[in-house]
């Protein structure tokens, strides 16, 4: 198997805080992985490196990103721009802010295939309604012609899916895909996320803090606590025989079926406290090596 | 908007035109200034000035002067001018095309002006230059357009007379018109040098009036472009391979410039009362220059006829501007 993303020890610091402290993480041809971690654990840092959108503060002070075996923070702008859209691809969050409100959906769709394809107007139209009823809409000629407003949150999410496949990308990044939708539909995006999967080929980088998702569709699994990757490996051995406490921790606060709900617990206070201290003591210890 | 939206847009139209209408009939006979006394000759008798009172309707109480006012516009009779001695109706009508396109030309280059700029700023974003743009923006945007009018007159008919600065078209050139928009009847009869002529009278009053409101359109969308450059879908573009010329103009541009037309729309009514002063000062025969002589002369029928013309205008540019909002957002035309 080929690896398609190979994050190699990252490392970013906004200002003077350090967010992200040495990630590593692969992602194999048409695998699954999940990338775990609560709020502020530094898991979108990851997906905005890849796509140079850090904010404008911040700065990779180390490490490497190397994509099919080429290095993406190294090359020039303009060849990194050809990769974006074509061959890595972005589910984004909010599907309710994520489309231009005042352009409509064919016009979107059409512009990302026009882009990287160079299709005609018409071969664009028609690739764009294939796209459409790929992700389950019903008369996607009709939706092609509406404005984002006029859809529902899940029907949108739907056409970013169906735009983030477009060009057959080899990767796809998945941010928290299905955090802005009704539970309802959550379960709908995540089928219909698996089987864009197959259908075109892609490893898919699935960024959620929820384990539940994962269990579900992840092969293998990468979990991150202040910016630093504490657990990695296939999904069924890390669910199974969790090495770090913290990831037997989530475990313990996962809601599950098989298990009564009062044997919750939320993760311990003082686990996480530890942790930040540890991260804080390997950033003291950094900054005094010299460089 | 809706259709129906519209409608009651339209509705409002009479009871806003009569109330300017009764506010202007009172304030003007309230105020102290006597028409009769402006247009009497020296040594008129008492007799003569009573007998013109009374032929003007100025010696009838002021509710009966206003309902006869009333029943006459109503019917499309505006009275006429005392001083001028034509007809209010005729009167405006030859003077207002001049006024409509001197705005008109001062709108268009004020935006082509102010969009320039907003655009340039934006892809400065961060830099000195962007901040030297910032501040000579706010230079333009604090001088008013009657002080530009001045600047402009002594700049460059004065010390560096390249352009006309006063009137409307070169005497010289003896040129019948069958309608009063001048500039427009040239170009459609393809009379080039007519039209280059009008255009160089229209250059320097046109510009006085463009450069404040073209800084304030280019403050307001650069403020607006900005925005809606850190928005989600304009971050997800760049996500997917999109140049940021193209993401400025395909994705930005179009949803920052519905909050620079909604708010910089209404503004045009600044820049057609700004006509006033500035086409007195290059002599430019519109109706704001023939409103100064008006309210010198206290020309009644006048002065109301030419409010009512005013009034007229800003409600139909505001109908006007929130017709186009609803033209470049989807979601206000779909209601």
């Amino acid at each position: 198997m080929s690896t398609v993303l190979d994050i190699d020890n990252l490392h970013v610091a906004i200002g003077t805080a350090n967010v992200l402290r040495g990630v590593s993480l692969r992602v194999e041809a048409g695998e699954v992985r999940g990338l775990v971690g609560e709020s502020g654990a530094g898991k979108s840092m990851v997906g905005r490196t890849i796509f140079g959108l850090l904010p404008a503060k911040a700065a990779i002070t180390a490490g490497r990103v190397s994509f099919e075996g080429r290095d993406l923070l190294a090359m020039p702008d303009k060849q990194r721009r050809e990769l974006l859209g074509r061959r890595i691809a972005l589910i984004p969050q909010d599907p309710m802010t994520s489309l231009n409100p005042v352009r409509r959906i064919g016009a979107q769709i059409c512009a990302v295939l026009q882009l990287h394809l160079k299709l005609s107007n018409r071969a664009a139209r028609d690739r764009a309604a294939e796209l459409l009823s790929e992700v389950a809409i019903r008369d996607p000629a009709g939706v092609l012609a509406l404005y984002p407003h006029e859809l529902s949150g899940g029907m949108r999410q739907r056409v970013l899916i169906a735009m983030a496949f477009a060009c057959d990308p080899s990767l796809v990044i998945a941010d928290e895909p299905t955090t802005a939708l009704d539970v309802t539909v959550q379960r709908q995006v995540l089928q219909l996320v698996e089987r864009m999967r197959q259908r075109h080929g892609a490893a898919i980088l699935f960024v959620t803090h929820d384990l539940g998702v994962v269990a579900k569709i992840c092969r293998s699994m990468t979990v991150l606590h202040a910016g630093r990757v504490l657990e990695d490996g296939l999904t069924l051995d890390v669910l199974v025989k969790p090495h770090h406490a913290y990831t037997r921790a989530l475990l313990a606060a996962t809601p599950r079926a098989d298990r009564p709900a009062d044997s919750l617990r939320p993760v311990p206070p003082a686990l996480i406290e530890s942790l930040w201290a540890e991260a804080h003591r390997l950033d003291q210890l950094a900054a005094r090596r010299p460089a | 908007m809706r259709w129906s939206a519209i409608l009651k847009r339209l509705a409002l139209i009479p009871p806003t035109l009569l109330g300017v209408g009764a506010i202007v009939f009172v304030l003007l006979r309230v105020v102290p200034g006597d028409p009769i006394a402006m247009m009497i000759p020296p040594g008129a008798s008492p007799a003569d000035i009573t007998r013109l009172r009374a032929l003007y309707g100025l010696d009838q109480p002021l509710l009966s002067q206003f309902i006869t006012w009333l029943g006459q516009v109503a019917s499309g009779d505006f009275g006429r001018s005392i001083s001028l001695r034509q007809q209010v109706f005729e009167l405006v009508g030859a003077r207002l095309p001049a006024t409509l396109e001197l705005a008109a030309l001062a709108v268009a280059m004020a935006l082509l002006m102010g969009i320039t700029v907003a655009l340039v700023g934006s892809l400065l974003r961060g830099t000195r230059a962007e901040w030297l743009l910032d501040t000579a923006n706010g230079f333009f945007l604090a001088i008013p357009d009657f002080l530009w009018a001045l600047i402009l007159l002594l700049g460059f008919g004065v010390l560096l007379p390249l352009l006309p600065i006063s009137g409307r078209l070169d005497p010289q050139l003896a040129v019948a018109f069958r309608t009063h928009f001048y500039l427009i009847e040239s170009l459609l009869t393809l009379r080039l040098d007519v039209a280059a002529d009008l255009l160089r009278h229209m250059l320097l009053p046109s510009l006085a009036l463009a450069l404040p409101f073209a800084a304030l359109v280019a403050r307001l969308l650069k403020a607006q472009l900005a925005e809606a450059e850190d928005q989600d879908y304009a971050q997800i573009a760049r996500t997917r391979g999109f140049s940021r010329t193209t993401i400025l103009q395909r994705e930005v541009f179009p949803n920052a410039l519905i909050p620079t037309v909604a708010l910089s729309g209404v503004q045009v009514t600044l820049l057609l009362g700004g006509t006033v002063l500035v086409e007195r000062i290059f002599s430019y025969e519109g109706i704001g220059n023939m409103a100064i002589d008006a309210v010198i002369n206290r020309d009644f029928p006048l002065i109301q006829g030419l409010i009512l013309t005013f009034a007229v205008l800003f409600i139909a540019l505001n109908l006007a501007v929130d017709l186009l909002v609803a033209l470049l957002d989807p979601r206000l035309r779909h209601g």
